[in-house]
């Protein structure tokens, strides 16, 4: 299984980014959070359509699940036509807190 | 002629001067009031014989071109999402789906697909409708539909549908961002309508160096004029804006704007003044033509 994290920095140590578009990192880590790749995020500072073009990124990558704080509603139709799975982390935790906790079962899943 | 008129700040009374000036206009000649604040036009409620411009059933459509996608031809490549800087497109894994308001039309996706599976459909993003006010008054209003974001589209094809006429007056969007420009840009004369209050000037300063950089001749009315102007004075004398008329803050005019008439109709000496106000307009723009 692929994870998608969204994050502030490029490792998984880094914090958890609360906005989904426009993250600086899309870290790609697998259920026993190791990490697979960390991708910069290139639409941070597009003027718009943010949202679809940062689904384009995880699908691409073919994750499955996503872990972020929230998102706009046209990446929520994108990731919902994607079939991703989308939990919420809204913590100031790490990417590896945000994984341990989706392993226990305790993030709250939101698409 | 093409006269708009403009503001900047909203409710300063642009179309209370577009349908007054339009009317007292039209005892003697053939005029056009184009509504171009297309995504609140309120014109159609000073004149009764106009339709209402929220029953969408009325008008012809106004439509953009936005891509389709052949499934039988697309191969999922994701060229096109990738080449859209706007994230309109997202290729799933199995299959293309579009964020129609996201689209800007450029039909760049049409251009990038290798397999041909791009054509471009048609989507309602407007109205125009047209009403005939009286034989020599035709009111065009431009109606951007519920939820979209961008009406330029809607405003070229109101200028479109009067271009051929002799004497247009454009009802402008207010502000300075994109309807207004596109609004302001070809006419001859804009006439710039603020009122007695700072708001007022800020943002018509605004919009005035816009219509300055358009290199359109232009002039102030002043409405709901307490009779204090110092301060808007001041800037149009500082800027070479001459002041073309004062409508006073009065109970009188308020009702009778509030019961949806023109107040020249009602109060008959503002005829003449605005047809003097046209007359000026008209020497004005027939002077920069020489120049």
């Amino acid at each position: 299984m692929k994870i998608c994290i969204t994050a502030k920095g490029n490792t998984l140590d880094a914090q958890v980014e609360e906005r989904f578009g426009r993250a600086p990192y899309f870290i790609f880590a697998d259920e026993d959070g190791s990490l697979i790749e960390e991708v910069a995020n290139a639409n941070t500072n597009a003027t718009g359509g943010v949202g679809p073009k940062s689904v384009q990124v995880i699908i691409d990558h073919d994750a499955s699940t996503l872990i972020t704080g929230q998102m706009g509603g046209n990446a929520q139709t994108a990731l919902e036509s994607a079939g991703i799975a989308v939990y919420q982390y809204r913590d100031s935790g790490s990417v590896s807190d945000a994984i341990a906790l989706f392993k226990e079962d305790k993030l709250k899943r939101i698409l | 002629m093409k006269i708009v008129v403009a503001s900047g700040k909203g409710g300063t009374g642009k179309s209370t001067v577009s349908a007054n000036l339009g009317s007292c206009l039209s005892a003697n000649r053939e005029v056009i009031l184009a509504d171009c604040d297309v995504e609140e036009p309120n014109l159609h409620i000073f004149f009764s014989e106009a339709s209402d411009a929220s029953d969408r059933t009325c008008g012809q459509d106004v439509t953009v071109p936005v891509p389709s996608f052949d499934p039988e031809r697309c191969n999922l490549c994701g060229k096109c999402a990738n080449f859209c800087r706007y994230g309109a497109i997202t290729v799933l894994k199995d299959r293309v789906i579009l964020f129609e308001k996201l689209c800007h039309s450029c039909g760049g996706c049409r251009i990038i697909c290798p397999n041909d599976a791009v054509t471009e459909v048609p989507r309602a993003v407007g109205r125009v409708i047209e009403d005939d006010i009286n034989s020599n008054l035709k009111l065009i209003t431009g109606v951007l539909n519920e939820g979209e974001a961008v009406g330029i589209p809607v405003i070229k094809k109101v200028k479109a549908t009067a271009e051929d006429a002799e004497l247009v007056i454009l009802d402008s969007a207010p502000g300075s961002a994109c309807p207004a420009i596109e609004t302001i840009e070809g006419a001859d004369y804009c006439i710039l309508v603020t009122e007695s209050t700072p708001f007022g000037l800020h943002d018509m300063a605004l919009v005035a160096e816009v219509v300055r950089q358009a290199g359109i001749p232009a002039g102030v009315v002043i409405n709901r004029s307490d009779d204090r102007d110092e301060e808007t004075e001041a800037f149009c004398h500082e800027h070479n804006l001459p002041i073309i008329m004062k409508i006073p803050f009065s109970k009188k005019i308020a009702a009778v704007q509030n019961r949806g008439d023109l107040f020249s109709s009602v109060m008959p000496e503002w005829q003449n003044r605005f047809i003097e106000l046209f007359n000026l307009i008209s020497s004005t723009v027939k002077k920069e033509r020489v120049i």
